[in-house]
């Protein structure tokens, strides 16, 4: 657990979040790389309040990292519009850069710098403090805060050597520290657990939380592991650059993947007449599925008399809504590729 | 879906614009310190730096020598010498901000890409740097010419680390301009030997250049590098009366010439690169 004051101690030099601005609003956004015959992101649009926790999710090449990048300015979009806390990430992209920060897909730390050395230029770069050539000229402030953060990593005096000899949840984890810094409004982490064991996942995110209850930082993730994007306050999916699928983890995985239960018996006919005595709608010739929630399960196993074998509920995840939504639109373009196959004018649908 | 347009009402106010100067100043430090200490962390790279001037040094120079003896009473032991110096740290600060390529995908730049470091202080950084890095090369050089007994008077030894200083930054800048044209590290390296080799000949790095067929002479006139090999003649020669020099062009041509195409290499250079790396 980090103590609150060493997080908002980090930084005094910019103003937290700002409330009565949406952190993101992004509008009919569109890459086009060049030479390439298809847009990378193709018209998306999403909002992100502030303090959210958002999750981009998509299979690989929807168009997560080119959109976190347009994000962060490092890349330039084709059309749309894209703010950060207000402000335009093409117009006005000095001051977008100083109000985010980004964990990388590959890790951006200097291996031949101290771990010290790598949160320092940070900080100048920043213009968090002035250029000094070495760390006793920096501000006493300063010194104090990276006494504070190494004992926050559980550094000690490892925080001045090289970081080439730090273990991959460490790096991590002063990747986070680092982008911490200078304070930003809008943190974005692109796959940060990737390459990481389960323990050191485990960790990094028990860190997060703690950063985001002490800063309100709004983040926003792109992930591969669905158990990470399911604490996510709202969850956007995207698939070949457009939006398929926007809301919280509980109303997309309600949505779109059921709830069933599925029973089995040694006098399968007997227990297939048995339902259809019933009413109750059964798919498969056993064991049979009935799509019914949960909460109704238990009066359903009540008026079978049939003696079961086999009584297994199926809760949905939101992998199982995540690969639905997938799949949908899937079926959506190969049936949008056969529509205009026979009708020119037909309309594109929406993915 | 949001609406198209979105509202930017209230958006504004209190936000930070533009950065101080300092600022900007600090970043331009700290990206150059950082290059510098890399170097220094770096041992088979400074190794590697050296190895091939001090080849060119210890053997081409005293080989040419023994071949030709000393036309018109020059030194080629000291004339191969005080090209391979100028061309190495030239060649040393170009390679170097190529590496921004490189660097762009891979550890701390991506970093630096994503500051809110103006681009123009991220390519001044990044000239001074490299600038920084040639030096110590271009001090094992000079030390080895002094064990083998190239001229070198105590004035000279001084002066010529302003000249170094120039000769890096100004090998920073054509560097930036090369590397604004190219897309990946793999194009660099198959476009350098193309752009380098020649100017090693053409620069007159260890043969004349001052009685060439016309259209070597458009060609040598055109490579950046001859400047750079020609104005570090200019100062060891110039500053040395006794010792019997080669033909070169008045110091205020060159640096003349390296002052108008420095200037030209840096704006388009920066402009492109700026460019490239937010429209790709």
């Amino acid at each position: 657990m980090i103590a609150e004051s060493t997080l908002a101690s980090s930084s005094t030099a910019h103003a937290p979040a700002r409330q009565d601005v949406p952190a993101i609003e992004v509008a009919n956004l569109v890459k086009r790389y060049r030479k390439a015959d298809r847009n990378a992101v193709d018209g998306i649009s999403f909002q992100v309040g502030a303090g959210e926790f958002f999750a981009l999710l998509g299979p690989n090449g929807a168009g997560k990292t080119t959109t976190l990048s347009i994000l962060t300015t490092t890349l330039a979009p084709t059309g749309g519009q894209a703010l950060i806390e207000g402000l335009d990430v093409v117009t006005e992209s000095a001051a977008v850069r100083q109000r985010v920060g980004i964990i990388f897909q590959r890790p951006s730390l200097d291996k031949n710098l101290t771990g010290e050395e790598n949160v320092r230029f940070h900080a100048i770069l920043y213009g968090l403090y002035p250029y000094a050539p070495g760390y006793r000229l920096m501000a006493p402030r300063y010194r104090r805060q990276v006494e504070d953060w190494a004992e926050l990593l559980g550094l000690g005096r490892d925080i001045f050597r090289p970081v080439r000899t730090y273990s991959g949840g460490m790096l991590r984890k002063l990747e986070i520290v680092r982008s911490l810094v200078h304070r930003p409004a809008v943190l974005f982490l692109d796959e940060p657990t990737t390459g990481l064991d389960a323990p050191s996942r485990r960790a990094l995110w028990a860190y997060l939380r703690d950063v985001r209850a002490a800063q309100e930082t709004t983040i926003v993730l792109t992930s591969h592991y669905l158990e990470e994007a399911e604490q996510a306050d709202r969850i956007c999916v995207i698939d070949a650059g457009r939006v398929i699928a926007t809301g919280s983890p509980a109303d997309l995985t309600a949505a779109l993947a059921s709830e069933y239960l599925l029973v089995d018996a040694e006098d399968r006919s007997r227990l297939r007449d048995e339902l259809d005595r019933l009413g109750r709608e059964h798919s498969g010739d056993g064991p049979f599925r009935i799509d019914i929630a949960t909460r109704d399960v238990h009066a359903v196993l009540r008026s079978i008399e049939t003696p079961l074998t086999l009584v297994r509920t199926h809760a949905p995840s939101l992998e199982d809504a995540y690969l639905e939504i997938v799949s949908r639109a899937e079926l959506g373009e190969a049936a949008l590729g056969r529509a205009t196959d026979t009708d020119p004018a037909g309309e594109p649908a929406d993915g | 879906m949001a609406e198209t347009t979105i509202a930017r009402a209230g958006a504004q106010a209190g936000h930070p614009r533009s950065r101080p100067r300092r600022s900007e100043l600090s970043a331009i430090a700290v990206i150059a310190h950082r290059d510098f200490i890399k170097l220094l962390r770096d041992r088979t790279r400074l190794f590697s730096e050296l190895a091939f001037p001090l080849v060119l040094v210890l053997l081409l120079g005293p080989a040419l020598q023994s071949g030709f003896g000393a036309p018109g009473g020059l030194d080629l032991t000291a004339f191969v010498f005080t090209g391979v110096f100028a061309q190495t740290i030239w060649q040393s600060a170009t390679l170097g901000l190529v590496s921004l390529i490189a660097d762009r995908e891979e550890d701390f730049s991506q970093e630096i890409f994503v500051s809110p470091v103006s681009r123009y202080a991220i390519v001044a950084g990044k000239i001074i740097g490299e600038a920084l890095v040639a030096l110590p090369t271009g001090l094992g050089i000079l030390v080895v010419g002094l064990l083998i007994g190239v001229p070198l008077t105590p004035i000279v030894l001084l002066a010529i680390i302003p000249v170094s200083l120039v000769v890096a930054v100004y090998g920073g800048a054509f560097g930036l301009l090369v590397l604004s044209n190219l897309s990946s590290q793999r194009t660099a390296n198959q476009i350098f030997p193309f752009v380098l080799l020649p100017q090693f000949f053409l620069a007159g790095v260890f043969n004349p250049i001052h009685s060439l067929p016309l259209p070597l002479a458009i060609l040598s006139a055109l490579s950046p590098m001859r400047y750079a090999v020609e104005l570090t003649r200019n100062v060891i020669y110039g500053l040395q009366p006794g010792v019997a020099a080669p033909n070169l062009t008045p110091w205020p041509a060159n640096a003349a010439v390296m002052a108008g195409s420095f200037v030209v290499f840096l704006v388009a250079g920066t402009m492109l690169f700026v460019r490239a790396e937010r429209n790709r």
